[in-house]
């Protein structure tokens, strides 16, 4: 019983976290029908930023002779975010925006290759070793539960709280505001949002850009907690973001949040009660399944091929 | 565009700064703070480096892309996507004696080509043969196959584990593996192949993935991590040993004394036929009614569902024949390396096929047999390069999407004329 309870918070906070990057992935296919292969790309270079963000502050901090964890937090949050935010930026600047009228087969492949330029380019500047953050927040609260415990590790309970305010936060923009009514109108017709006088291009760039900043959330997230990270982490948790986003309906901003939990949650009870080697294998066929047994997901609505 | 055009230096500064500047934030902590523990070493004259190259690139690009020859060249890009270059009708090659003059060269090889040599060739050929396969399915079909290595290491475990489990030699597992990597593409392809096709692509990540991991998982049957060894081929049952557990050697047999090179060559001249006939094979197969299904299907899929063709089976046979072909791959990797391990099946492998793909041009198999050479003996002979390899790959895939998402090698095609009685 306590191994199911214990799972299941930890299956909580890594699905909060999959909703987080999954985020990106169905934004952007919502808006312009591509699959970012290289988000996954872009919070392993967040992860990053966050270690280099930690090590500057810290010793900047130690030259002036405090020590605050909340300053570390908070200046690597803004670091990390502005920085992956400008990544979003270029990437789609770069690979994707001189694509806009070709193929979709040639837009996924310039994807491909801009997550190789981005592991390449890493591994070549940062070493191919794997690297580490320190231990920022210890202690947990601890439950009894019949003879065994369930302990939550306070940086969980910091993990939950950040990426639950990140995808309020972002629901506020997107339903709220200006810039949220134009990437809605963006989303639901490029064409006819031109006409009316938004700046698609902009609109896409933006919604990158935004697609970026979660990314870094639960990339600062995930290295505080996790610790390690090397320049191939990108690729497995992109696939698993990926499947959160199919698994929710690709293109629906609350449906990518669930099925980040859902996806957490059944990966967490599978490691702990089935077989822990076997649990990227899971997803994957989890993934597989979905696609074809419901490809527009749980939240989606199915998509119509138009000539 | 006919009006004489000045560069605007000014934009093209202001451009050059902008781009300065987002390189400063990009490069700045990556490149410039270098992770050493928990604290770091800085590295800042490299990012002033990088960031000066960047401003001087963005303002040359800029003042370029303002001259007449500049704008010419972005309309040009705007609108490159036509299929095939169509020759005039009863167009005879010039270049007939090339394939004579190719094979001739390719059989001189094993020869006069030292033992290093010929193995950097076969492997070349290898990833021919992996080209080709691939080639029909995201070239021919326009299906992204990220999942191709998972087919190249079913052929590769196959031979492996058949030698090792039921006794199965190379030339028994030739044909079986291309048949496994074919039933596992039609079981993979058809439930997946009637989705979105972007979806596809995701779909075989997931499978080459899954492969990948079943074999290091399972242990007790694949031996995990640490691999398996894979059986040499033979020669009418003549072993390329020195000494043979049944007696009969190739060196003993024939009298001559032992070379370990034997074998390569041996390796070589099979795979070579094997590639003439793949390549024999797919080129008959595109003139042939299913191949225009598959070139018609990449274009248009509702237009050709809409004219009655069956867009699932004509994609299967696609999906099925590349994967054979990366089965047959597969089994040669296998006995030219004498060994197996999941490590050399993991996504940059599809990646690597996949670049050899769209560098040699969707659908041209001159293109893709050139590509296949340039990428895997060029990284070979510039080792001190060796690192920067993934990174060229990367920007190779991204250029020439932006540049010829045709390829180099564009496809060619006769044209057609009516026939003399035929009403025109």
């Amino acid at each position: 019983m306590d191994i199911v309870l214990q799972q299941l918070v930890n299956g909580l906070t890594l699905g909060s976290v999959y909703g987080l990057i999954a985020i990106g992935y169905t934004m952007v296919y919502g808006i312009i029908g591509m699959i970012n292969f290289a988000h996954g790309d872009v919070y392993m270079v967040s992860s990053y930023i966050t270690a280099i963000a930690i090590a500057l502050i810290s010793a900047l901090l130690t030259f002036l002779g405090f020590e605050s964890f909340l300053v570390v937090i908070i200046g690597t949050l803004f670091l990390t975010i502005v920085v992956t935010g400008a990544y979003g930026w270029v990437i789609e600047r770069v690979a994707y925006r001189p694509l806009r009228n070709s193929s979709r087969l040639a837009v996924l492949i310039s994807a491909i290759g801009m997550s190789l330029i981005l592991q390449n380019y890493v591994q070549l500047s940062q070493g191919a070793n794997q690297q580490g953050v320190p231990t920022m927040l210890t202690g947990a609260l601890r439950f009894h539960v019949g003879d065994g415990f369930v302990q939550i590790t306070y940086m969980k309970v910091f993990i939950l709280i950040a990426a639950f305010a990140g995808m309020g936060i972002l629901t506020y923009v997107i339903q709220k505001t200006k810039l949220g009514r134009m990437c809605r109108a963006t989303q639901q017709d490029r064409k006819m949002a031109s006409i009316l006088g938004i700046d698609t291009d902009k609109i896409i760039s933006t919604v990158f850009v935004i697609g970026a900043t979660m990314a870094a959330l639960a990339g600062v997230l995930i290295t505080l907690d996790y610790g390690a990270f090397d320049f191939y982490i990108g690729f497995i948790i992109g696939i698993k973001a990926f499947t959160a986003a199919v698994l929710g309906g690709i293109g629906s901003l609350p449906g990518a949040m669930l099925g980040g939990l859902i996806l957490g949650l059944s990966e967490a009870l599978f490691a702990g009660l089935i077989s822990s080697d076997y649990k990227d294998v899971f997803s994957f066929s989890l993934l597989v399944l979905i696609l074809i047994i419901r490809p527009s997901g749980l939240l989606g609505k199915p998509e119509v091929e138009k000539v | 565009m006919s009006q004489s055009v000045g560069i605007n230096f000014k934009k093209s500064s202001i451009d050059a700064l902008i781009a300065g500047f987002m390189a400063l934030i990009l490069f700045g902590p990556i490149v410039g703070v270098v992770l050493d523990g928990y604290s770091f070493n800085a590295e800042f004259d490299k990012v002033a480096w990088m960031v000066l190259v960047v401003i001087i690139g963005r303002f040359a690009m800029s003042s370029f892309f303002q001259t007449e020859k500049g704008i010419a060249m972005a309309f040009r890009y705007a609108n490159s996507n036509d299929g095939a270059t169509v020759l005039p009708p009863g167009h005879k090659s010039k270049m007939v004696w090339i394939i004579p003059l190719v094979i001739a060269i390719g059989l001189l090889v094993p020869f006069i080509a030292s033992k290093y040599v010929l193995t950097v060739v076969i492997l070349g050929l290898i990833y021919v043969l992996l080209g080709l396969g691939l080639n029909i399915v995201v070239g021919l079909a326009g299906l992204l196959d990220l999942g191709f290595v998972g087919f190249y290491a079913i052929g590769a475990y196959g031979l492996a584990l058949g030698y090792e489990n039921l006794g199965l030699g190379f030339w028994s597992m030739l044909p079986i593996a291309a048949l496994m990597a074919a039933i596992a593409g039609a079981i993979l392809g058809f439930p997946v192949l009637r989705m979105h096709g972007d979806y596809l692509a995701i779909v075989t990540l997931g499978f080459g993935e899954i492969i990948r991991l079943v074999l290091t998982n399972w242990a007790s049957f694949t031996h995990g991590p640490n691999g398996v060894s894979a059986p040499m081929p033979t020669f009418f049952g003549l072993e390329f040993t020195r000494r043979s557990r049944d007696g009969s050697t190739f060196h003993e047999f024939f009298n001559i004394p032992y070379d370990s090179a034997y074998r390569y060559m041996f390796i070589y001249i099979v795979l070579f036929a094997v590639v003439w006939a793949v390549l024999f094979i797919k080129h008959r197969l595109v003139k042939m009614p299913i191949g225009r299904a598959w070139e018609a299907l990449r274009e248009d899929e509702i237009a050709c569902r809409s004219l009655g063709l069956n867009h699932v089976l004509v994609k299967l046979s696609a999906f099925m024949l590349g994967a054979s072909t990366g089965g047959l791959a597969g089994v040669f990797f296998a006995t030219y390396q004498g060994f197996v391990n999941p490590s050399s099946f993991t996504f940059f492998e599809s990646a690597l096929i996949l670049a050899i793909v769209v560098l040699g041009g969707m659908g041209s198999t001159l293109g893709v047999v050139i590509a296949a050479f340039c990428l895997t003996v060029l990284p070979e002979m510039l080792r001190e390069f060796a690192e920067y390899r993934v990174l060229m790959f990367g920007i190779l895939m991204v250029v020439m999407m932006i540049w010829k998402p045709r390829g180099i090698v564009r496809v060619t095609r006769t044209g057609f004329a009516a026939r003399k009685g035929v009403v025109k």
